[in-house]
């Protein structure tokens, strides 16, 4: 059974997002995820000031058996991406919902009260239909 | 013969086992319009030795010329050792390494690859060879749209004095894919890119530049310039080199204030033979920064779980087998059993052996251009620095020539002027350190003899 | 156990090394006219052995490695048959390995000859009108293939066909091929049968498809029944079919994807027609088109005026999607496939198709008498079959990988793993027909014997190999601490 934070949202591309106090948000990957790629070997994480639509491809994380894309939950501007991990990948896997965090994000107008985010529970059953 | 080691018996115990009455009826799964009676259009078999005299007929055919072709596939001497090693079974009849315990062997051989060609090529990283130096020109292309951030064009300058099989390769394989591909013009006095033909590009949008080194017609480029042009412009360098000149030529990874940043090429020089074209080999060296771009197998080295050193194929996520429709190419292979000749013969020649057979070429080239523009109907069309070739002009049409002198067992060269009708009644000509002054003397007598029967335009 | 070898650059001393054998000019005036800037200014870092060292450490580094020669390769999809001493020798007969690839064609009927005739017994036994050999593996022939499909739909003023559809258990190459050509990749389920679903055939298809990339029999080892009906579905709908021929072994002789309403083929000369792995190539990917495809075949390919054979180029052939390879294609690698067809001839063709067929299906049978779950029990095998390993993972905690690496141990290659990615802890297995009774009976031995570690001491298979040269290797550490190329290390 995989750790689900519960204030958190998350997609059912598994990716999870935590609003912080400045209005910004913060995302990363589940630990569903991280366990499914296995030891991650490399991180891309997008530049900060790049524009991002909803649904857009904006990292990547690498294992050996597998290179995922992660998808921008929200449209917005990126603002970070964590500078930790391309030195130390397996942060995602140690901890992927504090220091594995992969990149925060400036939510476009009205982007975050319309996007369709998952609460932990509804993203449960998400877990529970894709059979484990 | 279809190697079928099965004895009656044995057919008749494996049907006993499964509970059918013969083979055919494991086929009962497909539709009975489909199965054939009979493979018409294909020959009835011949035993080993019969196929054995038909190839032997077929070789002797051919025969061996004194050739003086170049024209990106070069005649080199093969140490004996070279292949006498690489056909060797283990080598040979092994599969691609994907279980690293079992293939060390080839792993290792490839690890030491990848060394070589980085150092021959000034380079930080290699990968394991791809199909050719054309396919591996395409895919750098396709790497230098992927790795250049700042650029979203596409746009790709391609120079004239590209071997133009090597610039429809490039078209037939990334077109597709939205890259352009836009011609550079040369100059036709010097054989070389023109300073000018780069003036359009000036404040252009251009995500990479390909310069080769020599280029086709023997000539040297001025790589530094070029190389420092484009990296002012944000545009990435692919440099296609010819693995024998690094030997003498400053590498590309040298190459301008900061070296060029995919290096590919033709691999065949080292220790693969002629053999109407291939199997030949592409290698492709970068910097660190893309090595994550770079397609193709990487090996790398690691440790085993008892703490010994080992190697194994790494960075495969970026790959068809598990990447699919995102991968960096569909490329599936590389190709094994040249790689291991090229490092077999680079390891048997060294640093002194690859200088002295690349200073050969050079002048056994020099002499063969010395000795040809004797004859009054022929010249040097390019007046500068050139390595290993060089493009004559002569006084006729060199279709008819090339066919007298190929009827006296000479092949002169390869005609240009489908190429480059521009430069007229043009010859690119090359002699390697196989050519002997004997071999040299003969083509020059010969064509004086030729020349003097064939008429003048 | 043979004891890993030292890098080759650990053997370097400065002066080691046969100078004498090397031409001798060297003289700095024979490099006169080179200009300074251009040149190197220090020799190339290569190793300085002797020929004996270089012979003795490559010949050791050899003896490291599985091979067909000497050992049973069960790798399915990769068709690891004997790769007969007969295609090498005369493949490499002196006259074939000097010829320039641009000498004129006066001084090359005898390899036209070889090469035409290998067009005419490729096109017959896969039903096709046409041929091409230029591309360099099956990869590139895939490529070949959808470049034409796409060529096709272009000349007719198509344009809007860019979709290329691919069953979801297809080889990666598939779908990272369709992504080249400039197409739309759209994956479509399997029934549990392990035939392509025709319902949701039937849904995909529509003015957009370009085409459908099929291997028959498919990656899940079993043949596509309903071909006949999959052919009609997306001809109707104006698609083309493209047939992957990495599993041609299967039905050599015995059927024709021609027949079967393929408009474009690949084969993998390197699988099907014994021409050898060389350690990850080189291959050969043929292509073979229907008669709407002949116009776009890739340049070169041999045609014949009466008794002359010659090079077909883009002035023949204007709508050819145009040229590949530098020159003609891996032409050593199809002489050795042209030897081989002569040898096999018509009877051998359908011999391989029998034998390849018989021995998978006797393997299957006897691996599930031992207790091993077969993916598709209720089908028929082609040349391959897979065993899923699932219940030992589930109960034991042993997976297929520590199968395959035990499997090492008991001196047989591991079969293909996690392919096809739909059937969990796979094994794909695929004999061949040029292996014996007694080599097959032996690996089920082996493989049971390995379940009964899994019951018993299952550390003995999580932590194999034993036996080889190196212990499991860390390939987490390899990708995130990479060591790509050898460095001198720092002396203290």
């Amino acid at each position: 059974m995989s750790n689900l934070p519960a204030d958190l949202k998350y997609t059912k591309s598994h990716e999870w997002v935590r609003t912080l106090a400045d209005g910004t948000v913060e995302i990363g990957i589940t630990d569903h995820a991280q366990h499914a790629l296995g030891d991650l070997v490399f991180v891309e994480v997008p530049d900060a000031g790049r524009v991002v639509k909803a649904d857009e491809p904006c990292a990547v994380v690498e294992s050996v058996k597998a290179a995922s894309d992660v998808y921008a939950p929200i449209a917005g501007e990126i603002t970070a991406g964590n500078p930790k991990l391309a030195a130390e990948p397996e942060v995602v896997n140690a901890d992927p919902y504090g220091e594995g965090w992969l990149m925060r994000l400036k939510p476009a107008p009205g982007a975050l009260a319309a996007a369709a985010l998952l609460s932990a529970a509804q993203y449960q059953q998400v877990l529970d239909s894709e059979g484990d | 013969m279809a190697f079928i080691p099965h004895t009656e018996a044995d057919v008749a115990a494996m049907l006993a086992a499964l509970g059918v009455a013969r083979i055919e009826d494991l086929f009962d799964e497909i539709p009975p319009e489909l199965r054939l009676k009979s493979l018409a259009g294909v020959p009835e078999a011949l035993n080993e030795m019969e196929i054995g005299r038909l190839m032997s007929e077929r070789a002797r055919a051919d025969g061996i010329a004194l050739s003086f072709l170049g024209a990106g596939a070069y005649e080199h001497h093969i140490p004996a050792a070279v292949w006498a090693i690489t056909t060797r079974g283990e080598f040979y009849s092994a599969y691609t390494p994907y279980q690293a315990e079992a293939s060390q062997g080839t792993l290792q051989l490839i690890y030491e690859f990848q060394t070589m060609m980085a150092r021959l090529t000034g380079m930080e990283v290699a990968n394991a060879s791809m199909y050719d130096g054309a396919s591996a020109t395409a895919e750098a292309a396709l790497m230098a749209v992927r790795s250049n951030r700042k650029s979203k064009s596409a746009r790709i300058l391609v120079p004239l004095t590209l071997h133009p099989h090597y610039r429809r390769v490039a078209v037939a394989t990334a077109a597709n894919q939205g890259l352009r591909f836009e011609e550079l013009p040369y100059s036709t006095q010097e054989g070389v890119i023109s300073a000018a033909a780069l003036a359009p590009y000036e404040a252009e949008d251009i995500t990479a530049l390909i310069i080769p080194q020599p280029n086709f017609f023997g000539r040297l480029e001025d790589v530094d310039a070029l190389t420092d042009w484009a990296h002012a412009r944000g545009i990435l360098v692919i440099a296609v080199v010819n693995p024998t000149a690094l030997a003498l030529l400053k590498p590309p990874g040298e190459w301008g204030a900061r070296g060029a940043d995919i290096a590919v090429g033709e691999g065949q020089p080292l220790g693969v033979p002629l053999s109407s074209g291939g199997p030949y080999f592409g290698f492709m060296t970068t910097r660190m920064e893309y090595v994550r771009q770079m397609p193709g197998r990487i090996v790398g080295r690691t440790l085993d779980a008892a703490g010994k050193q080992g190697f194994t194929l790494t960075l495969q996520a970026r790959e068809q087998h598990i990447r699919r429709a995102k991968a960096t190419s569909n490329i599936c292979t590389n190709q094994g059993l040249l790689m291991t000749a090229a490092t077999i013969y680079l390891s048997l020649l060294g640093p002194q052996g690859l200088m002295r057979t690349a200073a050969a070429a050079h002048a056994r080239t020099r002499e063969l251009t010395a000795a040809l523009t004797r004859v009054p109907a022929v010249r040097l069309a390019f007046a500068g620095p050139c390595f290993h070739e060089a493009v004559l002009q002569l006084d006729r049409p060199v279709v008819p020539v090339l066919k007298a002198l190929a009827s006296r067992g000479i092949l002169g060269g390869l005609d240009l002027s489908t190429y480059y009708p521009e430069l007229g009644n043009a010859l690119l000509v090359c002699a390697t350190e196989t050519k002997t002054s004997a071999d040299i003397d003969r083509y020059r007598s010969v064509l004086n003899e030729t020349l003097q029967g064939v008429r003048a335009a | 156990m043979p004891v890993p070898e030292k890098v080759i650059f650990e053997y370097s001393r400065p002066g080691r090394g046969a100078i004498d054998q090397w031409p001798h000019e060297t003289a700095p005036a024979a490099l006169a006219d080179l200009p300074a800037k251009l040149r190197r200014t220090h020799p190339p870092e290569l190793p300085e052995v002797g020929e004996l060292e270089a012979v003795r450490h490559f010949t050791r580094l050899s003896q490291l490695n599985f091979s067909i020669d000497t050992h049973f390769y069960p790798l399915g999809s990769c068709t690891m048959k004997y790769n007969p001493k007969a295609c090498n020798q005369y493949a490499m007969l002196p006259e074939f390995l000097a010829r320039h690839p641009l000498a004129p064609e006066s001084h090359g009927q005898g390899v036209l000859a070889c090469l035409y005739e290998l067009q005419e017994m490729l096109k017959a036994v896969s039903g096709m009108e046409g041929v091409a050999l230029s591309p360099m593996a099956g990869a590139h022939g895939e490529f070949a293939g959808v470049a034409m499909i796409r060529a096709y739909h272009r000349a007719r003023g198509d344009l809007k066909r860019n979709e290329i559809i691919v069953p979801e258990a297809a080889h990666g190459t598939n779908p990272a091929t369709a992504t080249m050509c400039g197409c739309v990749v759209r994956e479509i389920p399997v029934t549990s049968s392990g035939d392509v679903d025709l319902e949701a055939l039937r849904s995909a298809v529509g003015p957009q498809t370009a085409g459908i990339m099929l291997t028959n029999p498919s990656t899940l080892g079993v043949f596509e029944r309903r071909i006949l009906e999959v052919a009609r579905i997306v001809h109707d709908a104006g698609g083309l079919l493209y047939y992957d021929g990495a599993n041609l072994n299967a039905i050599l002789g015995m059927a024709r994807p021609g027949d079967m309403g393929f408009d474009v083929i690949h084969m993998n000369l390197h699988k099907t027609f014994s021409t050898p792995h060389g350690g990850g190539g080189p291959g050969a990917g043929a292509v073979g088109v229907g008669a709407r495809l002949l116009p776009f075949l890739p340049i070169p390919v041999v045609g014949r005026e009466g008794e002359r054979y010659r090079w077909l180029t883009e002035v023949d052939m204007p709508q050819s999607i145009g040229r590949l390879s530098a020159f003609m294609g891996n032409a050593g690698v199809l002489l050795r496939a042209y030897i081989y067809m002569r040898l096999l001839g018509r009877e051998g063709m359908r011999q391989v198709g029998e034998f390849a067929t018989l021995n998978a299906n006797y393997l299957s049978k006897r691996l599930q008498d031992a207790g091993f779950e077969a993916a598709y029990p209720q089908r028929r095998a082609s040349h391959e079959f897979i065993v899923t390993l699932r219940r030992q993972a589930r109960d034991l905690n042993v997976t297929a990988m520590d199968f395959a690496k035990r499997l090492l141990d008991y001196g047989f290659h591991a079969p293909t793993t996690y392919f096809p990615l739909l059937v969990p802890e796979c094994l794909l297995i695929e004999p061949t027909e040029t292996e014996n009774k007694d080599t097959l009976d032996a690996f089920v031995t082996a493989m049971s014997a390995i379940q009964k570690e899994a019951e018993q001491e299952p550390g003995r298979v999580t932590s194999a190999p034993h036996t080889m040269p190196v212990r499991r290797l860390d390939d987490v550490r390899a990708a995130r601490q990479l060591d790509l190329k050898w460095k001198p290390t720092a002396q203290p």
